[in-house]
């Protein structure tokens, strides 16, 4: 890896008011956002990083395909419904199912922390096995490093994926136009409240499990009932309202959402609205967001809630073109009201 | 926990809503007290909803907006500190001292850490006996009794590695505060149901008297305002005032005696500094002197603390429902909540950041046509 010389570093763009990184430059949200836009793109160049989505869309040889990389540093390392193995797996899967190609080959980097129990190292290969050959793609190749002990937090993984892109997929922001059909394929901010009980020891009265999937297969139903899907995103980091929010502002149009329309379980409801959080900003680790030209979109409901996982599908809004760029919605009590996008990590407020 | 649909009911609230626009004669300025309140109004869009001449005016009632920079400046220093584990409540991280905030603190190699109770800092203290644990206790009557009850327990474990950083304020003195402005428009209040349900409602009636404004203690889902707005205006038409309990399902009379207890063993009531507004007499607590050992003022010597409030913030004038939020001309430009000026901005409960949240597509001059939305 070259060294990184900061006199010979030409950021174009000044670091804002963050003079080092903290916690919520990893969010998902607007810090995110800033640090790819300001140092990271500025510093690699290329036309395809300019893409910036899930992942990206190449050609090669005359073959379309796309490209991804996730990093996943989850503690704990296994919580319920999933570990960390599930989700270097099914992370990387998601963001080229994103882009319509079903994951064909993944890498994977293991950076494990000194003192890590091999028994633990165990467990998250095996799981890590398991979901990839659940969601039908193989590890091609890898890698492993041992940092320092306290250097780490246990394990950490990294997985690198390619798939094909089928003939007549193009999703991209785009594409969208007003009237698209805006919709959800099961309920969400399940995964981060699953995450967030264990971590933090906090008890909601009933066990929540991580939704952590692979959504290659429902995406093939949908890419099944027609090819002209506009976008699809998996909300994970910075939640619904994140996606949305990318969408609305790579598209140039406006978002609008039923608020009573997105499917929020009670229990992530009750433990959100005992910790102060709203349910659209929290993660997600099996779930599609799609935004569908209006005359494709009942055929494409009906194959997405004939899939095991999008029987809770619904249509939770629309593109407009007021107000481009940003996301409304709409309350349940008939007013409206604006939904930003996550600056960095949400917090916990104090009472 | 399964109440949560029932107070958002769309129906009932049109009833609700209906009962408020056929009362309603005059115009009549509210004040929810509480910055939780505030967000569940502006998030749900009911002042958009109420009746024109019905007009609700934001309180001082979120304990993160109105903990003085001075304090914010002392919990940055003391972060900062080798040896010292810091633990907070997460809203508190991003709230902006003289130039930083804990974030940054964290990001140059404090260790600060976000809490989901005070008892979790005692826990840290417990396992880290060759550190300095010090918990930010801020907050309303609501806060300081578990903050209180941490504290009891520090001594009575005998952990010495404990102590809080205190900065509690007390409603009832800043209603009176707020009465007595020259420039108050206030004609009745909203009280915070979660204060009350510590403290019950027997400091409110001299107050409804005195000032001749009813007190309606409210709740905080949708519902539960709308009811305390209709019970707010019926008495403002009848020309009455007296203190109503809107919340009768978590707020008894007399309160919570156990939590009343705790704090008056632990602390003991002070003249308070309320960021953007001044001291307010009695209007806050400290550790009393039995608990001094515990009291991260005392411990760690944090004087000479410089601040420097930006002169930009209107935040007082908000804290104080003297100003709307987007009235200030900061707001949106100068100040957002990427780039707070004051605290009302970066505090999950603060009436500048639910404008900016939830209402910017009404306040930002958008080149669009109006059209209805779905």
């Amino acid at each position: 890896m070259p060294v990184l010389d900061p006199a010979a570093w030409t950021c174009p763009a000044p670091l804002r008011d963050q003079p080092r990184v903290v916690m919520g430059h990893g969010g998902g949200g607007a810090l995110s956002a800033e640090l790819v836009q300001h140092v990271f793109a500025p510093a690699f160049g290329g036309s395809v990083l300019a893409q910036m989505g899930d992942a990206a869309a190449l050609s090669l040889g005359g073959v379309r395909m796309a490209f991804s990389t996730d990093s996943f540093v989850v503690r704990p390392l296994f919580f319920p419904g999933g570990s960390i193995g599930d989700l270097a797996v099914n992370g990387t899967v998601n963001d080229l199912a994103m882009s319509g190609a079903r994951a064909a080959y993944l890498s994977c980097g293991f950076i494990l922390e000194e003192g890590v129990e091999m028994e633990t190292v165990a467990r998250v290969a095996e799981a890590l096995g398991a979901a990839a050959r659940t969601a039908g793609v193989e590890i091609a190749t890898g890698d492993t490093k041992v940092v320092e002990s306290g250097h780490g937090d246990g394990i950490y993984i990294n997985t690198a994926g390619i798939g094909l892109i089928p003939a007549g997929v193009d999703l991209r922001p785009q594409r969208v136009v007003p009237g698209d059909v805006v919709m959800v394929s099961g309920a969400i901010g399940v995964h981060g409240v699953a995450i967030m009980s264990v971590r933090e020891g906090l008890e909601f009265g009933v066990e929540i499990e991580s939704d952590c999937a692979a959504l290659g297969g429902l995406v093939d139903a949908m890419l099944a009932v027609t090819p002209d899907l506009h976008v699809l995103r998996d909300p994970t980091r910075g939640g619904l309202a994140a996606s949305l929010n990318e969408i609305a502002a790579a598209s140039g149009t406006g978002v609008v959402v039923r608020e009573r329309e997105v499917p929020v379980p009670p229990a992530v409801a009750n433990a959100c609205a005992v910790l102060g959080l709203d349910p659209l900003y929290v993660a997600n680790e099996g779930k599609l967001v799609a935004f569908v030209p209006r005359a494709h979109a009942d055929a494409v409901l009906d194959a997405m809630r004939a899939h095991p996982l999008g029987a809770g599908s619904t249509v939770i809004g629309e593109v407009v073109a007021d107000h481009p760029g940003m996301v409304v919605a709409r309350t349940g009590l008939g007013g409206t009201r604006v939904v930003d996008m996550p600056i960095g990590e949400q917090l916990p407020r104090i009472c | 926990m399964k109440y949560i649909d029932e107070f958002q009911d769309p129906d009932l609230a049109r009833r609700l809503l209906d009962d408020i626009h056929s009362t309603v004669t005059r115009p009549w300025a509210l004040m929810e007290v509480c910055g939780g309140q505030t967000h569940t109004i502006i998030r749900h869009g009911i002042d958009q909803l109420l009746p024109e001449q019905v007009e609700l005016i934001h309180g001082p009632g979120c304990p993160v907006c109105v903990t003085p920079l001075e304090v914010i400046d002392k919990a940055l220093e003391i972060a900062s500190r080798p040896g010292v584990i810091f633990c907070s409540f997460g809203d508190m991280l991003r709230v902006p001292g003289t130039g930083r905030d804990l974030f940054q603190v964290r990001g140059a190699g404090g260790d600060v850490r976000v809490v989901y109770s005070p008892l979790d800092a005692l826990r840290i203290a417990q396992q880290n006996p060759d550190r300095e644990v010090v918990f930010f206790g801020i907050g309303f009557e609501t806060t300081a009794p578990p903050n209180a009850m941490t504290v009891y327990q520090a001594r009575k474990l005998g952990i010495r590695n404990f102590s809080l950083l205190v900065s509690h304020v007390r409603v009832p003195p800043a209603i009176e505060a707020i009465m007595q402005s020259p420039s108050c428009r206030v004609q009745g209040f909203l009280a915070a149901g979660h204060v009350c349900s510590v403290m019950g409602v027997e400091e409110y009636p001299e107050l409804a008297e005195r000032f001749r404004v009813p007190i309606v203690v409210t709740g905080f889902e949708p519902l539960d305002i709308l009811e305390g707005v209709r019970r707010t205006v019926a008495q403002l038409e009848r020309g009455e005032h007296t203190v109503d309990n809107a919340y009768p399902r978590a707020v008894r009379p007399e309160g919570n005696a156990a939590a009343r207890a705790m704090l008056e063993d632990v602390f003991e009531v002070t003249d308070r500094a309320w960021r953007g507004i001044g001291v307010i007499p009695d209007s806050g607590w400290r550790l009393s002197a039995k608990y001094r050992d515990h009291d991260a003022e005392y411990r760690f010597s944090v004087d000479g603390i410089q601040t420097r409030e930006p002169a930009e913030c209107r935040s007082g004038e908000v804290l104080q429902g003297l100003l709307k939020p987007h009235e200030c001309e900061a707001f949106g430009t100068l100040c957002t909540p990427r780039t707070p000026l004051g605290a009302t901005m970066v505090s999950s409960e603060g009436a500048c950041a639910a404008y900016y949240l939830y209402r910017r597509l009404d306040l930002t001059p958008a080149p669009r046509e109006a059209s209805p939305v779905v």
